[in-house]
């Protein structure tokens, strides 16, 4: 490449700061996209539901009936199946992911990290559709068959585990829910487990401590604080997943005690019916559902935000 | 434990030791149960899908209701000219926000502008559809590709903002400096030299952000639509394999079931090999610096 033309090239006319201007204020612009973004979907969503929130009111939060050929709406199925879903995969995955990243940063053996590393990457990729199809055809049979059996079997005693089995229900989604933020919050809990000094573990280890004993006092009670902001990431990620859950949990408005009985979230009614409401009316109450997912979702999400901040200091952690 | 705290007997050690060991062993086996399903799908995704997969796969339209055979031909273009169009909407917008974060913004204004696009990176993608709905299906009074892509595009745009900054910011200061003295002017410093440099970085934030969006269904459920023929104007629906994976696994057909897994199984085949180019490239990339 010739040198000298390259930069006569570059060399500016004197004066022109125009271009310089011009090209501050482009970026300057995509940058506030994103604010503008987080206002137009807000703001879109509610002037959405205008109608339903008139309407119905707060009521409409704790409403239990869903009734469209009555015109009439109510949230509260579908806030209960998001949260049950929602929380049942915490409950699995975070216990999992946790010792999944302690496994990684404390046990593996360095030829072991890398490869599994990339396996649960390549788990983040898995689009939500095929874990859907998946579900359908190869998870929900076996838990039909086997798993579901096995817990009425053993702990039919507590109401969770009581009622007929179908096979979709609140547990076959939670299940599938687990699987897909997994690798989110492994990710995460990974990132916090390496930023515990590892002057920590020697202080531990020469006291005498076993390994367990490390991990336990020096590790998982100085990065608590982290993990515990991993796990709202999880939360946040699980509250909108549609296409699995729609497909797996049997997509039923009611209230039910047991994890076996179908359910319904906000997202995956949406995702059902939104194509097909008939009524303004219906459509605006789609709407305040997304509303209501939206609000909580953006919650969790900043609390989480909050949360791996203080823990890391001001490096921030890439979250995707 | 509680025996004997200062001296600890050989039964306390040896029980101490034994925990230890027990949980060494759970922490395997989580990782194990962590990895498991990664192996489970794509071992099933094999099983069902590959004999679905033939000529006929790639090159026919979804046949009617009841009759046999048939292909996804037009889901997959339909899913490639989406992820071309979101490419329009989210690559420039997430390229000029990455090079303000890197480049002018001030860090209190970055801290808000990263808080910002990783909450908006949050926003279920569901809600991104509900959106688009109103801003592109309402007014113009049809589904639309157009409305597909944006949707795609503007969930893009945080993913690759963010990864532009990262790489920016690792293009070293002397490089700006140098050209800086030479009298070059800001932006052309900024385009020629430091966004240059770190091209193949950005590309691959570019192709992770697509390699995410390419299996997204939600978004295009009430944008795309979907449609069973070729699409010849993209002010019309038009189908996407996600979508056509969905519509025909609810589906109480099994030749349908069948086709779904095989188009499960070229999606992940694209995401997969989306990723691998990645890996390729940063690989590259280590090798020359």
């Amino acid at each position: 490449m010739s040198q000298a033309s390259t930069t006569s090239e570059l060399l500016p006319e004197p004066g022109s700061r125009a271009p310089d201007i011009a090209f501050k204020w482009l970026a300057s612009l995509a940058a506030m996209t994103i604010v503008v973004l987080i206002v137009l979907v807000g703001w879109q969503l509610y002037a959405g539901s205008r109608m339903s929130i008139a309407k119905f009111g707060a009521g409409f939060l704790w409403s239990q009936e869903w009734d469209p050929v009555q015109d009439k709406y109510g949230a509260l199925p579908f806030i209960f199946g998001t949260l049950v879903s929602s929380l049942l995969a915490l409950l699995i995955a975070v216990p999992l992911g946790v010792a999944t990243a302690l496994f990684l940063t404390e046990l593996a053996p360095m030829k072991l990290r890398q490869p599994i590393i990339m396996a649960i990457e390549m788990l983040a990729a898995v689009p939500s559709v095929i874990f859907g199809l998946w579900g359908i055809f190869i998870l929900i049979p076996w838990l039909r068959d086997h798993l579901f059996v096995w817990l009425k079997h053993t702990l039919g005693f507590l109401p969770l585990f009581q009622g007929p089995i179908y096979g979709v229900s609140m547990l076959a989604a939670g299940i599938i829910i687990a699987i897909m933020i997994l690798p989110i919050i492994t990710s995460i809990s990974r990132e916090i487990l390496r930023s515990v000094p590892n002057l920590q573990r020697e202080a531990a280890y020469a006291l005498g401590a076993t390994r367990w004993e490390v991990l336990k006092i020096a590790v998982l009670s100085y990065a608590r604080r982290g993990l515990f902001g991993a796990a709202i990431l999880g939360l946040g990620r699980a509250l909108g997943e549609t296409m699995a859950v729609t497909m797996v949990i049997g997509n039923r408005p009611q209230i039910a005690a047991s994890l076996f009985a179908p359910g319904y979230t906000l997202a995956s009614v949406i995702a059902n019916e939104f194509a097909e409401a008939t009524s303004d009316l219906y459509l605006n109450s789609l709407f305040e559902l997304g509303l209501v997912l939206l609000a909580v979702t953006i919650c969790v999400n900043i609390l989480a935000q909050i949360m791996l901040k203080s823990m890391t200091g001001s490096g921030p952690i890439k979250v995707n | 434990m509680e025996a004997s705290p200062y001296l600890p007997t050989a039964a306390v050690a040896r029980f101490r030791k034994a925990k230890s060991t027990a949980v060494t062993v759970v922490l395997v086996i989580c990782a194990g149960l962590v990895i498991a399903p990664l192996f489970l799908v794509i071992y099933f995704l094999l099983v069902q899908g590959w004999s679905s997969i033939d000529l006929n796969f790639f090159t026919q339209l979804p046949k009617p209701t009841g009759e046999m055979g048939g292909g996804m031909a037009n889901a997959i273009v339909g899913t490639i000219e989406l992820l071309a169009m979101a490419a329009v909407v989210g690559v420039p917008l997430g390229i000029f926000g990455g090079i303000y974060l890197a480049e002018y913004g001030s860090d209190r204004a970055n801290d808000w502008l990263r808080f910002a696009a990783d909450v908006l990176n949050g926003v279920p993608s569901i809600v991104w559809g509900m959106v688009v709905y109103l801003m592109l299906v309402v007014p113009f009074k049809t589904f639309s590709a157009y409305a597909g892509g944006v949707a795609l595009g503007l969930m893009m745009v945080p993913l690759v903002m963010r990864t532009t900054e990262e790489v920016l910011i690792l293009v070293p200061q002397s490089y700006r400096e140098a050209a800086l003295a030479l009298g070059v002017a800001r932006w052309k410093v900024i385009m020629v030299i430091v966004v240059r440099t770190a091209l193949k970085g950005i590309a691959t934030g570019v192709i992770v952000a697509l390699a995410r969006i390419a299996g997204e269904t939600a978004p295009l459920l009430f944008t795309a639509l979907g449609n069973n023929f070729w699409n010849h104007n993209l002010k019309e629906p038009i189908a996407a394999l996600p979508l056509q994976i969905f519509a025909y696994a609810i589906s109480p057909y099994d030749d349908w079931h069948r086709q779904a897994w095989a188009g499960a199984l070229v999606l992940m085949g694209l995401i997969l090999a989306l990723n691998i180019s990645v890996r390729v490239m940063s690989r590259d990339r280590n090798r020359t610096h």
